[in-house]
């Protein structure tokens, strides 16, 4: 699970009113290089909870040097973007789980791939 | 990446060893994936450097058709953990690193879920045809909820008009890109024909 589709997922438990946030309980981490896209990346940050991605990274011990307030003018900043890029596409979570910041509920992570299934209960 | 090329590659991926019948589950053959692909990407520019969903994605034919054709991330979403583990399994053989995966029930998300995440939703959704009627539309509604540029789906020929009229109730553009022909192999043990033609729809919605 790389941290863009990450910044994506929510908790509907039933009766849960954020579930947003998900915070991430990693058990194993892969840091791998991926291809460098200026402009996916420049169109990908408007659509991002900025601060949920930051916390994330962080969570992760994977900030390093990027900043945990999104920089004006970023799309001519190839330097920033790059950093983007990889916290976006270059960390992913292989093994943990998801939980959610209100019920918390746990959302198992297997070989990269985070389960939302809800129980019948919870749906 | 020629047709061809593409199909041939598709060709490799591994699909179902025991397709669940409830969930209607069969492969979108190579051909047709790589029809469809290469259109989304060479007509429409909807592939490329986008960030695309591939909603009941199977054992991920058109996921990995697409991170080919050099998507900025393909995200596959199925229920089933069988269907899961071999898309996993052929993301690895593929060497495809612009592939994720979540394990979901489309048909019970709510309807911000992931609203305008995507660019681009590719999908080839279950018809309907197992004690699961109108499951296409629910599909595709959630599909319309997920993409800010257009969402790409088969449905049966047979639903076109019921389709086209929901279409425009929701205020969104279809377009018939061809009509298709699955040819659907005996895969089920009540199958009694060797094989069976269903024409099928191959459609295009964007917003207005």
């Amino acid at each position: 699970m790389k941290l863009l589709t990450h910044n994506m997922l929510t908790s509907h438990v039933k009766g849960v009113t954020k579930g947003y946030p998900l915070l991430i309980k990693a058990t194993e981490v892969k840091v791998s290089e991926e291809e460098f896209n200026p402009n996916f990346v420049s169109r990908m940050i408007p659509k991002l909870e900025w601060s949920a991605l930051v916390q994330a990274a962080d969570g992760l011990g994977h900030l390093q040097d990027l900043p945990t307030e999104l920089i004006a003018d970023y799309e001519a900043n190839e330097d920033f973007l790059r950093k983007v890029h990889r916290v976006l596409l270059e960390v992913e979570v292989l093994e943990g789980c998801l939980q959610c910041p209100e019920s918390g509920r746990e959302f198992p992570i297997t070989r990269g791939v985070p389960n939302m299934l809800l129980n019948e209960e919870e749906a | 990446m020629k047709l061809k090329e593409l199909e041939s590659c598709l060709q490799q991926v591994d699909t179902f060893e025991e397709p669940k019948i409830l969930l209607e589950q069969y492969p979108t053959s190579p051909h047709i994936a790589a029809c469809m692909l290469y259109t989304i990407h060479n007509t429409f520019d909807d592939v490329e450097g986008k960030l695309v969903a591939d909603l009941g994605c199977g054992c991920g034919v058109l996921s990995i058709g697409a991170a080919m054709l050099d998507a900025g991330l393909c995200v596959g979403f199925d229920i089933d953990d069988n269907a899961l583990e071999i898309f996993k399994r052929n993301t690895e053989e593929f060497e495809l690193t612009n592939i994720d995966l979540i394990q979901s029930d489309i048909s019970s998300l709510s309807s911000d879920a992931y609203a305008k995440k995507f660019d681009t939703v590719i999908m080839n959704p279950p018809f309907g045809t197992k004690h699961n009627q109108g499951m296409d539309m629910q599909f595709l509604k959630t599909a319309l909820t997920m993409a800010t540029t257009a969402v790409y789906s088969l449905h049966k020929t047979s639903t076109r008009d019921h389709i086209q009229k929901k279409a425009s109730d929701w205020g969104v553009n279809m377009k018939v890109i061809a009509e298709l022909r699955y040819d659907l192999p005996a895969s089920y043990k009540f199958h009694k024909k060797k094989s069976v033609d269903i024409k099928v729809d191959f459609l295009r919605f964007s917003r207005t």
